[in-house]
């Protein structure tokens, strides 16, 4: 005797909705996602409770490595600055930097960690022989001999007249005498304001941030 | 063999060799296309808010050897936060004792009490911390203690050189 079958009932769900939410959400993430160009100094970055997001226009950005390294960079977006920038060093270094080193500077993503007597060298090599080349770093601890100096004034220079913010990256493990030159040679320039670039963090509970901060929003509730 | 009737048996049988007119069905099962959906946005959630840093603002005091344009701190009020090797803060309220008996250590996470202490005890307007970082400390440190100005609402605090007898304090109390 065959046995008694007893229907299966499916409860076949339309997906169709699901699915056009889903992809929703992902064209809508595809299209805000930035993605980060791979940065060839690897640096982490401390945390704060700042939720002010760095600025990445008129930026000059100085990262100091977990050597302490110190290298020097100007945002992508700013092709004319940065050409000031490097023909400002050059006259004022006497380097004699041809348009074709002046162009190893201002093509994108370039950063310096050279002294200035490697200079002219280093902005010689193309984009992939750069990649490969230890930097020893822009010499920064000699207080007589502060290079940095001479790029921060060359960047106040070729940024006057509208905004330029100053950031600094450092990575968590940096000495702190590379982070006190950096701050001299702003104080040199009279560059008194700058940024430094951090990872978000939530603020403690309890503390006084945290309790500002909620008596600015009431209606928002601890996610604690 | 490995087909499974999924017309629910509900079809009549037709003799043998009729072929079935098979309807074919235009429901696609859209669960892993779902799937995929939602396995791409995690993805992208992930990277997006990975990449956001953000800044923190620092003002620089003008550096002037002149003493009537340098502000003056009364030094009652005044709590200075040294940053040493190995994430230790060193500490001393007010002035530093020729003898070094209000020099005291601490670390990061009592910090935040000594410094709540001080304020409450003292008049807002006279309150000033002063932050020395010496040079075993890291850059961390020094922008983890300018974090915690924020988070306990300090309004004045520097960020100064380290004093030379200070140094020598610390070196002592590592080495004992």
């Amino acid at each position: 005797m065959p046995k008694v079958k007893v229907p299966r009932k499916s409860t076949p769900i339309d997906m169709t909705a699901m699915c056009d939410v889903a992809f929703l959400l992902l064209s809508f993430f595809i299209l805000t996602t930035k993605f980060k160009p791979s940065e060839a100094l690897a640096v982490v970055t401390p945390n704060s409770v700042s939720s002010k997001v760095a600025p990445e226009k008129d930026a000059v950005l100085i990262t100091i490595d977990k050597d302490g390294k110190v290298y020097f960079s100007v945002s992508d977006d700013n092709v004319a600055e940065k050409q000031t920038i490097i023909e400002e060093v050059s006259k004022a270094r006497n380097l004699g930097l041809t348009p074709n080193e002046v162009k190893g500077f201002t093509r994108s993503s370039s950063y310096v960690g050279v002294p200035f007597n490697q200079l002219k060298g280093y902005l010689a090599l193309n984009q992939d022989q750069v990649k490969t080349v230890k930097q020893p770093g822009i010499p920064v601890l000699d207080s007589t001999n502060n290079e940095l100096i001479d790029w921060v004034r060359a960047a106040v220079t070729a940024f006057q007249g509208h905004t330029m913010d100053l950031l600094v990256k450092g990575d968590n493990n940096s000495k702190y005498p590379s982070f006190q030159a950096v701050i001299n040679a702003f104080k040199k320039n009279e560059q008194f304001k700058f940024q430094m670039i951090t990872n978000p963090e939530n603020v403690p509970a309890g503390t006084e941030l945290y309790r500002k901060n909620m008596s600015r929003a009431p209606g928002e509730t601890s996610t604690e | 063999m490995a087909e499974m009737d999924t017309s629910g048996g509900g079809g009549h049988k037709k003799g043998p060799g009729v072929k079935k007119g098979k309807k074919l069905s235009t429901r696609v099962d859209l669960t892993p296309m779902v799937d995929l959906g939602f396995l791409l946005i995690t993805f992208f959630i992930f990277t997006t808010t990975m990449s956001q840093p953000t800044a923190m603002r620092l003002f620089l005091p003008k550096d002037t050897d002149k003493p009537e344009e340098q502000n003056k701190a009364k030094e009652s009020g005044a709590l200075t936060l040294l940053l040493g090797k190995n994430d230790v803060v060193y500490y001393y309220e007010g002035i530093l004792a020729p003898d070094a008996s209000n020099f005291k250590t601490s670390n990061f996470k009592e910090i935040r009490d000594i410094i709540l202490r001080k304020k409450r005890s003292t008049d807002p307007k006279d309150f000033v911390v002063v932050i020395k970082p010496d040079e075993e400390s890291t850059y961390k440190n020094s922008v983890d203690m300018l974090d915690e100005m924020t988070i306990n609402d300090v309004k004045r605090y520097a960020m100064v050189d380290i004093a030379p007898v200070e140094f020598e304090l610390i070196k002592k109390t590592q080495g004992s």
